[in-house]
C-alpha cells in the first residue's frame, strides 16, 4: 500500500481499542464528550497562546498512562498526519513579523509564536482524538453516538462501512498486489489502470452489497436498527466526565500556566 | 400440522435478464429430515436456495413452507420458520460485533432486550463461541465466523435450517468442527454444497439438481456412489463413496 | 485536503458541524422514509470501498507526483445526492478517526467539503443540468467529468475559506488560493477521469447494474431539501461569516460571548471579591495580556489608539509564563508516570 495513510495499518489501532484498562471500560459517551470539551477548549485559545496551552497536556499523559497505549504509537501518528498543518503554519513567521516577546537579547515574533501555536494545538487536538479511537471500538462511538441523538441511518451507515472496511482494503491490496506483479515498472499505478481496478472492486462491492441486504432480509430486517441497550453510564463515567469538564474549565480560565511562572519567579509586573 | 415442512410444487425462476435458473423443480421435505441438494456449478442450486427462504419468488409453481405458500404476505412466517445460513459468513455478519450480530435477528422479531440478551448467550454457547461476542466480526478466524453465523441463525429458533456450502474456506479441522456441530441439531437441514464428503456424514437424502430440474432424489449413499448419474450430472465422487465393489452395500473401502 | 483542528476556531468549527449536522440529518430522514432498504447495506459497503479506493496512491500524468481519489462526485453519480451525502460523511468520520485526519472539531468542515459540496452543490446545480437524460452518454460524461473537478476545486476552496476565517494561519487569502487551486485542479482532472472510467467500466460490465440500483439510490434530483439546502448553505456561510468577523473583531470569542452574557465586559468586572482578584492576577500575570498582538504592520497605530491599554508584552511575564508552562508538562509528565499501568497488568480477553 502507497498511500497516504501507509504508515497507519488499520489494524493497530483496531487492535488497541479491544483493551481492557479502566480508560476503556469507560462508557463512549463520557469518552466522546469529554474529547469534545478538550478540544473546544484548545482550539480557543487565543492564536498566540502557547504558554497556556502546555497545561492542557495533562489530559492526553493521563489518558495514555491510564489506557496503556503505547506514547510511542501516538507520538507517531501524530507526526505522519503533521504535515497539512505544519505547511499552512509555517507561513505565519513570514507574514507576522512583529516582536512581541523578548527573551535576554532575543526577541521571538508573533509569528513564530503563533506557529508554534499551531504545531502544539495539533498534537494536543490529534493526540487526544487518536487516544479516543485507541480506548474506544468504532461500534461503541456508533452506538453512543445513536444514544447522544445522531440519526440511526447515519450510524447504521458507520457501522456498516467500519464492518466492510477491512474487508475491502484487503481485497484492494490483493488486486493491487497482483497488478505489481505483473507491472513492467511494479510502482503505483497509472491512472487508466487505477480506473479499472477501481471499477472491479466496485462491481464486487455492489454485488457483496447486494448478497448482505438478502442475509438481512432472512433475518426480518425491515429498514429500522435496532441494538441492544448495552451502555450504562456509571458513577465512575459521571466522576470522569465532571471532573475533566472542571479541568478544562480551569485549564482554559485559570491560566495555570501565568500563575505558575508568577509564583516561581516571584511575581511579575 | 407441522412447520418442519417445506415443499416444492413444480417450481419454475426466471431471472429478469432472461436467464432461466431453475425450469421444474418438485421435492418435499419433511419434519426432521436432512437434505443435501447438490449439483454442478449452474444446476440452480443457489436459485433454489433462494426460493426456501422467499429471496426470490417463483415465477412458476409454488413454494410451501409449513402449511403456507411462500408469498409476499407470508415472508414474515417464512423467515422466522427458515433460517439460513448464507455460503459467505462475510456477507452475513454484516453488524459490528458477534454479539449485535446475534442479537440482530431476535432484536428485529420484537423480543424484549432481556430476553434477547439471554437467548444470544445460549446460540454463542451452543456453537461454542461466547467467548467471542464482543469481537468484530474481521478479528474472527474461518471457523469462528461460520459458527458464529450459525448461532446468529438459531437466534431466530427456526424449524428449517438452510444452509449454503457450510463447509467452503474453512481449514480440515473447522470444518470437523462445523459438522459435529451441524449433526448435533434436530432441525430440519437442507444443505447446499459441493463437499460430498459432507454430504455422506450429515445427509442420508441427496437430491441432485442438473439444468434446473432434479435428477435424481434418493439415499445419498446409493447415489452418490452412482457413478453413471454423477457422470451425467457433471460431478465427481467422493472417495469415501466409493463402494466395496465385492459387498456392494456401501462400506466403505 | 483535510481540515485540521489546529487550523481553526471554535466558531468556523461549530459553525461547520452545524451545516453538517443538519444535512446529517435531512438526508437521513429523506432515506428512512424510502420503503426499499437495499440502499442501507448498499451505502455501507460502497462506502468501505471509497474508503479502501482512497488509500491508494496513483500518479498524476505529467507532474510526476501522486494524489488519491476522493469519490464523492462517483458515489452522488452512482447513489443520488443523499445515500452518497451519508456514505461519504462516514467515510469521513472513519477516517477521521482511524487516520487522525484534521480531528473532532474539523470533521464538521470535512465533511462540508468532500461530502457537502459535491452531493449538494456539484451534483445537482452542475452535473444534472449538464448531464440532461440518460439518452446521451456523450454529455454524461464530460457531465461527470467536470463535476469531478469542480467539487475538488469546491473543496480546496472551502478548506481556504475556513482556513482563513478562522484566522489561527497567517497566510494570506491569495497566496493559499494560488497553492491549493492549481494543485487540486492537477489532482480533480485525474479524479474525473477515474470517476467516468469507473462508471464505464462498470456500466460495461454489467450494463444493467445502474439501473438495478434501488430507487432511493437512483440518480434523481434532490427534491424537496433543495431549496432548504441552498437556504442552509447561506446559512451557514452567513452565521460562519458573521462570527468570524466577531472572532477577529474579538480574539477571543469565548471570553467576549462570555462577558456579553454576564452582562459585564471584562474591564468592568468588580474591582474586589473571588473575581476581582482572578481579574487582578490575570492582569498582572496574563502572558501577552489580552492578546496584545497587533498584526504586522498596524503595531503603532493599535498602540497609539490604546494607549495603555495594549502594553507591550513585558518580558518578565512571558518568560514567567513559558516557565510556568514548562513546568506544569512536567508535573503531568510526572503524574502520568506515576500513574501509568504496568504492562504487566493483566489483559485478560474482552471480559
Amino acid at each position: 500500500m502507497n498511500g497516504p495513510h501507509a504508515a497507519f495499518d488499520l489494524g493497530t489501532l483496531d487492535r488497541l481499542s479491544q483493551g481492557t484498562s479502566p480508560i476503556h471500560q469507560l462508557d463512549p459517551r463520557a469518552k466522546l464528550l469529554v474529547t469534545l470539551a478538550f478540544v473546544v477548549a484548545v482550539v480557543s485559545l487565543d492564536k498566540y497562546a502557547v504558554a497556556d496551552l502546555l497545561p492542557f497536556f495533562l489530559f492526553p499523559v493521563l489518558i495514555l498512562a491510564r489506557s496503556g497505549v503505547p506514547f510511542r504509537f501516538v507520538a507517531r501518528k501524530v507526526a505522519v498526519v503533521a504535515p497539512f498543518a505544519i505547511l499552512v503554519g509555517v507561513f505565519n513567521p513570514l507574514f507576522d513579523q512583529a516582536i512581541v516577546l523578548r527573551i535576554g537579547e532575543f526577541g521571538v515574533t508573533g509569528g513564530w509564536l503563533s506557529f508554534a501555536s499551531i504545531l502544539l494545538r495539533f498534537a494536543l487536538t490529534i493526540g487526544a482524538l487518536l487516544l479516543l479511537v485507541a480506548t474506544t471500538s468504532v461500534p461503541a462511538l456508533g452506538r453512543a453516538a445513536e444514544r447522544l441523538g445522531a440519526p440511526s441511518v447515519f450510524v447504521m451507515q458507520i457501522l456498516g462501512l467500519y464492518r466492510y472496511l477491512f474487508l475491502l482494503v484487503g481485497e484492494s491490496q490483493r488486486t493491487l498486489r497482483a497488478y505489481r506483479l505483473r507491472a513492467a515498472d511494479g510502482g503505483r499505478p497509472a491512472w487508466r489502470i487505477f480506473a479499472q481496478i477501481l471499477g472491479q472492486l466496485l462491481l464486487r462491492a455492489v454485488a457483496r452489497a447486494r448478497r448482505v441486504h438478502e442475509a438481512m432480509l432472512c433475518r426480518g430486517f425491515d429498514g429500522e436498527l435496532r441494538l441492544m441497550g448495552t451502555l450504562r453510564f456509571a458513577g465512575r463515567d459521571w466522576t470522569f466526565l465532571a471532573l475533566w469538564l472542571a479541568a478544562f474549565i480551569a485549564l482554559r480560565f485559570l491560566r495555570p500556566a501565568e500563575m505558575l511562572g508568577a509564583l516561581v519567579t516571584g511575581g511579575a509586573q | 400440522m407441522s412447520h418442519h415442512r417445506i415443499a416444492l410444487e413444480a417450481v419454475g425462476f426466471t431471472y429478469p435478464d432472461g436467464t432461466a435458473a431453475l425450469a421444474d423443480v418438485s421435492l418435499e421435505v419433511t419434519h426432521g429430515e436432512s437434505v443435501a441438494i447438490v449439483g454442478a456449478n449452474g444446476a440452480g442450486k443457489s436459485t433454489l436456495l433462494l426460493h426456501l427462504n422467499g429471496v426470490l419468488l417463483a415465477t412458476r409453481g409454488r413454494v410451501v413452507v409449513g402449511d403456507l405458500p411462500v408469498t409476499k404476505d407470508t415472508l414474515p412466517h417464512v423467515r422466522r420458520t427458515v433460517g439460513t445460513v448464507f455460503q459467505d459468513p462475510d456477507d452475513q455478519l454484516f453488524m459490528p460485533t458477534v454479539f449485535d450480530d446475534v442479537a440482530f435477528g431476535p432484536l428485529n422479531l420484537g423480543m424484549p432486550e432481556a430476553e434477547c440478551r439471554d437467548r444470544v448467550q445460549a446460540c454463542l454457547e451452543q456453537v461454542g463461541a461466547w467467548h467471542l461476542r464482543n469481537r468484530p466480526p474481521h478479528r474472527l478466524s474461518g471457523g469462528e465466523k461460520r459458527r458464529v453465523a450459525i448461532a446468529a441463525v438459531l437466534a431466530m429458533s427456526p424449524d428449517i435450517l438452510l444452509l449454503d456450502e457450510p463447509s467452503t474456506g474453512l481449514d480440515p479441522r473447522g470444518r470437523r468442527q462445523v459438522i459435529e456441530l451441524l449433526r448435533g441439531f434436530t432441525h430440519t437441514k437442507i444443505v447446499v454444497t459441493h463437499d460430498l464428503d459432507l454430504v455422506l456424514r450429515l445427509c442420508p437424502r441427496t437430491v441432485i439438481l442438473s439444468e434446473g430440474r432434479v435428477a435424481a432424489d434418493g439415499p445419498s449413499k446409493r447415489l452418490l456412489a452412482d457413478a453413471a448419474l454423477l457422470e451425467r450430472c457433471g460431478l465427481e465422487g467422493p472417495p469415501e463413496a466409493l463402494v466395496c465393489p465385492r459387498c456392494g452395500d456401501g462400506s466403505r473401502l | 485536503m483535510h481540515m485540521a483542528d489546529a487550523l481553526l476556531s471554535p466558531e468556523v468549527g461549530g459553525a461547520m458541524w452545524l451545516a453538517t449536522g443538519a444535512t446529517i440529518a435531512v438526508a437521513s430522514r429523506k432515506l428512512k422514509r424510502d420503503t426499499d432498504h437495499r440502499h442501507i447495506p448498499l451505502m455501507g459497503v460502497v462506502g468501505a470501498f471509497v474508503f479502501a479506493a482512497q488509500m491508494v496512491n496513483f500518479t498524476i500524468p505529467g507532474t510526476g507526483s501522486s494524489g488519491h481519489f476522493a469519490g464523492g462526485m462517483l458515489l452522488a453519480i452512482l447513489l443520488g445526492p443523499h445515500a452518497a451525502f451519508l456514505s461519504m460523511a462516514s467515510v469521513l468520520v472513519v477516517q477521521g478517526l482511524f487516520f487522525a485526519d484534521g480531528g473532532l472539531l474539523a470533521m464538521g468542515a470535512n465533511i462540508f467539503n468532500m461530502g457537502f459540496l459535491p452531493c449538494y452543490i456539484v451534483y445537482p446545480l452542475l452535473y444534472r443540468p449538464l448531464a440532461g437524460g440518460r439518452a446521451d452518454p456523450g454529455r454524461r460524461r464530460v457531465a461527470a467529468w467536470l463535476g469531478a473537478v469542480m467539487a475538488l476545486q469546491l473543496g480546496a476552496l472551502g478548506v481556504v475559506l475556513e482556513t482563513r476565517a478562522s484566522g489561527i494561519a497567517e497566510l494570506p487569502l491569495f497566496a493559499f488560493l494560488a497553492a491549493m487551486q492549481p494543485i487540486h485542479l492537477a489532482i480533480g482532472i485525474v479524479e474525473g477521469l477515474i470517476t467516468v472510467a469507473v462508471i464505464e467500466f462498470v456500466t460495461r460490465a454489467e450494463p444493467g447494474m445502474l439501473a438495478a440500483l434501488p430507487p432511493a439510490a437512483a440518480p434523481s434530483v434532490p427534491g424537496f431539501p433543495k431549496r432548504a439546502l441552498a437556504g442552509l448553505a447561506i446559512l451557514a456561510v452567513v452565521v460562519g461569516g458573521f462570527i468570524s468577523w466577531l472572532a477577529s473583531a474579538h480574539p477571543d470569542g469565548l471570553e467576549w460571548s462570555i462577558a456579553r452574557l454576564t452582562g459585564e465586559a471584562e474591564l468592568s468586572a468588580p474591582q474586589d471579591g473571588p473575581h476581582g482578584l482572578a481579574a487582578r492576577i490575570q492582569e498582572s500575570v496574563a502572558f501577552l495580556p489580552d492578546y496584545a498582538f497587533p498584526a504586522a504592520g498596524t503595531a503603532e497605530t493599535t498602540a497609539q489608539e490604546d494607549s495603555g491599554g495594549w502594553i507591550a508584552p513585558d518580558a518578565g511575564t512571558t518568560v514567567s509564563g513559558l516557565l510556568g508552562g514548562g513546568l506544569t508538562l512536567l508535573i503531568a509528565g510526572f503524574a502520568g508516570w506515576a500513574l501509568r499501568r504496568r504492562p504487566s497488568s493483566p489483559a485478560s480477553p474482552t471480559s
